[in-house]
């Protein structure tokens, strides 16, 4: 009984990441673009026709990460205005941020944008309730992940709980669909004041594919202000850790 | 004719050529025909052309490998009431509750028409989610106990209804439509492609291959073009890594609720390293961005040919450890066996398909039974697993069984792979077919995967028509649970792990 045990020990060695603000992702891994300016700009005037969320914009040029589902064919389409690297450092506490212009080295996180409160209390731990709202399950995966063997988000306080009532904050996934609007609400009224609202996704972001569709409302974003946007199709983990690392103020980066 | 006889590797088919009968005449040849276990349905749906409402229905054949297409219209506005086919089959229970939300289609006699999912659209706005009157049993030793719409972990939402005597179920009903989107309201409400490969992608997230797959070969179809060898085989590999992605995931999920911590970290470790293999292929963890119409973005090089053989010859190996394990477990098995059996016949009965059937002993193998892909070229030689006893276990080890097997598959794939062939690049722009009616299914890791589009006179799609596993399976979860004790619901649901947003859509 114990020797098959300790095979499967054996092979699973070490698993867990050392250092999560060392971490670097395979080099096919879309993340942030880089944005090119130049004097031809029709190979981008095709990107942005092909665009399935019409993420970006030609004059002046740029794309929004908020609605961008990192399919990449905007790249293929304009290489030379268009390239996409493997940062995942694309969290921050501004929507407007998430639009990247030419010539862009980094998303801004825009610590100075952090309430206070925020860090005081957070700062050392954070438990959070998870809302999937029309979200297609691949983020909410992501989300699963953070605090598995390999990425143990726990390390640093950072939970998901059942309740809503032992938690700090909502983290929001999907476009939020009209029979959701109302669950979410509910559950945001039950989370304890003062608490944090972090919108994860493209599609959450901006509704994605699902901006305009009749069977979406979001006008909960309308009235409640956001403290972390986290673009990605779906988010990797690494993108949600360094998002909440720096909202906590565990990291001082961008 | 009732019937056009076709297959799952056939171009798209004429709307003429299909032809139009009397229900009366589908209906008595279904009542007959359903009773045998060869045939099931694999769409029927309704749709709106001009003042009439046309219905299409999507037979398969399983032993003759044949599908057959048929269609009955009706004035958009008759009150006639059409005799249920759900009250002889109760497999065709989701199809006709969906045409009744939708276009107010009475089915005489259908002992529950419950709404499917209150889509945005649907006739009666007076019937809402929020006020969806569950079904109850009046008795002194029973009670409610209700989960959901937010579930208690980070998983997608819906309402579970338990009914209980003292710890054990008596009944659950589930009502879905909480991640309703109005999926298929966008496929056909927009032109660009590349779009429409995305919504694909999104249907559920966890089978982003599959369903894209699946339409993929839906335009494809349409395009009346072939598709090359290497597309062909980078497709199945993207396939099998998805199964064997989720297989694992859901071993891991299952030894988890069991407190066995062993099986649970090491199946995350794998899962990680099965889904990294992908995104090193493809930029992402499930494989968006691979899989486009008539061509391809991401095609295999030498290295990454070999990096996925490598790394998949690991994760069997290790996942094949796992699997001795829980076998040599008495602890494990004990909690595993005998619970939330779904027997054969019921499994045919409600129409289940894909792995939750098979474990069942119900051979349900879109890969056998109507090959697509590689699966059709003959470039593997598909054998079903199938298990008998229904139970939970017997999913875990059809799962288990089916991430060796896939492992094999990869592995045979790549060998014959060569890294040297030209590659096709995606076709978002070429026109398709008009007035016609193209379908695709697919096996998905769930199961049976089908698509359905129909083309109008300037080829545009027209209508777009989805159906995921889950929407035949989530009754079969609920009658697993059937007088289970309420503890071992979490184990249940998770031997299914089946798909909200692919159902509410």
């Amino acid at each position: 009984m114990i020797t098959p045990k300790i095979k499967v020990l054996r092979s699973h060695g070490i698993q867990y990441i050392p250092d999560l603000c060392d971490v670097t992702l395979s080099e096919e891994f879309r993340g942030r673009p880089i944005l090119t300016q130049t004097d031809d700009m029709t190979k981008v005037e095709s990107a942005a026709k092909i665009c399935p969320t019409k993420a970006i914009s030609v004059a002046p040029f740029s794309l929004d990460l908020g609605k961008c589902l990192f399919c990449g064919e905007c790249a293929l389409c304009a290489p030379e205005n268009i390239r996409f690297t493997n940062d995942f450092k694309m969290a921050t506490t501004k929507r407007e941020a998430l639009v990247i212009k030419p010539e862009d080295e980094r998303v801004e996180f825009h610590h100075e944008a952090v309430r206070p409160v925020v860090r005081k209390l957070f700062g050392k731990a954070l438990k959070l309730r998870q809302v999937s709202a029309a979200g297609d399950a691949s983020v909410e995966m992501e989300l699963n992940a953070t605090g598995n063997v390999n990425f143990d988000f726990g390390r640093y306080g950072v939970d998901f709980t059942a309740s809503p009532r032992h938690s700090d904050g909502v983290v929001i996934t999907g476009p939020i669909s009209k029979a959701m609007a109302e669950p979410l609400q509910i559950c945001y009224d039950a989370v304890p004041d003062p608490k944090v609202l972090i919108v994860c996704g493209s599609e959450a972001c901006s509704g994605g594919l699902y901006a305009d569709s009749k069977a979406v409302d979001r006008s909960f974003l309308a009235s409640h202000d956001v403290d972390l946007w986290i673009p990605g199709a779906p988010s990797h983990p690494m993108a949600f850790i360094d998002g909440v690392m720096n909202l906590m103020g565990l990291k001082h980066e961008r | 004719m009732i019937y056009y006889v076709t297959d799952n590797s056939a171009h798209s088919v004429a709307l003429s050529d299909i032809p139009e009968v009397e229900y009366a005449a589908l209906y008595n040849d279904l009542k007959e025909r359903l009773q045998e276990q060869r045939y099931h349905i694999a769409h029927y749906f309704a749709t709106p052309v001009g003042n009439r409402l046309k219905f299409y229905l999507l037979l398969l054949d399983d032993k003759e490998h044949k599908v057959m297409l048929s269609s009955f219209a009706m004035d958009y506005y008759d009150d006639v009431a059409l005799p249920s086919l759900t009250a002889l089959h109760p497999q065709l229970h989701p199809f006709e509750r969906e045409i009744s939300e939708l276009y107010n289609v009475e089915f005489d006699s259908n002992p529950w028409n419950k709404p499917l999912r209150f889509s945005f659209d649907r006739r009666n706005r007076n019937s809402t989610i929020d006020t969806y009157p569950f079904y109850t049993i009046e008795g002194d030793s029973l009670h409610e106990v209700n989960v959901g719409p937010i579930h208690a972990g980070i998983i997608e939402p819906g309402a579970f209804r338990f009914i209980c005597n003292g710890e054990n179920v008596l009944h659950l009903e589930i009502a879905l439509g909480y991640q309703h989107r109005g999926v298929e309201k966008e496929f056909s409400s927009t032109d660009n492609r590349l779009r429409q490969t995305l919504l694909a992608e999104s249907i559920a997230g966890d089978s982003a291959v599959a369903h894209a797959t699946t339409y993929a070969g839906v335009i494809e179809k349409l395009l009346q073009s072939p598709t090359n060898e290497n597309l062909i085989k980078e497709r199945a590999v993207a396939l099998e890594l998805e199964r064997m992605a989720m297989h694992i995931a859901d071993t891991g999920a299952l030894s988890m609720d069991i407190g066995y911590q062993l099986g649970q970290v090491a199946c995350e470790a794998l899962r990680t390293m099965t889904i990294n293999t992908t995104q090193a292929w493809c930029g992402n963890r499930f494989g968006k961005g691979l899989i486009r119409p008539s061509g391809t973005n991401k095609p295999l090089t030498e290295a990454k040919r070999k990096m996925i053989l490598d790394n998949v010859a690991e994760i069997s190996r290790r996942y094949d450890e796992v699997r001795l394990d829980i076998n040599s477990s008495p602890t494990i098995l004990a909690r595993f066996e005998e619970c939330g059996i779904v027997p054969k016949e019921e499994m045919y009965r409600i129409g289940g398909v894909g792995m939750a059937a098979r474990a069942s002993g119900a051979t349900r193998d879109i890969r056998s039974s109507h090959p697509f892909g590689a699966f059709a070229q003959g470039y593997v030689d598909h054998q079903s697993v199938v298990k008998k006893q229904g139970d939970v276990m017997a999913r875990l080890m059809v799962r288990a069984n089916e991430v060796l097997q896939s492992a094999e598959y990869i592995r045979d794939i790549l060998n014959s792979y060569d890294v040297s062939e030209e590659y096709s690049h995606p076709d978002y722009t070429s026109a398709l077919t008009p007035n016609a009616l193209s379908f695709a299914l697919t096996e998905g890791w769930r199961g049976e995967i089908c698509h359905v589009a129909i083309t109008d006179e300037k080829g545009s799609i027209e209508t777009y028509k989805i159906k995921e596993p889950s929407l035949h399976n989530w009754l079969a979860l609920a009658l697993a649970v059937r007088g289970e004790g309420i503890s071992d619901f979490p184990i249940c649901n998770k031997s299914f792990n089946l798909s909200y947003c692919g159902h509410d859509l």
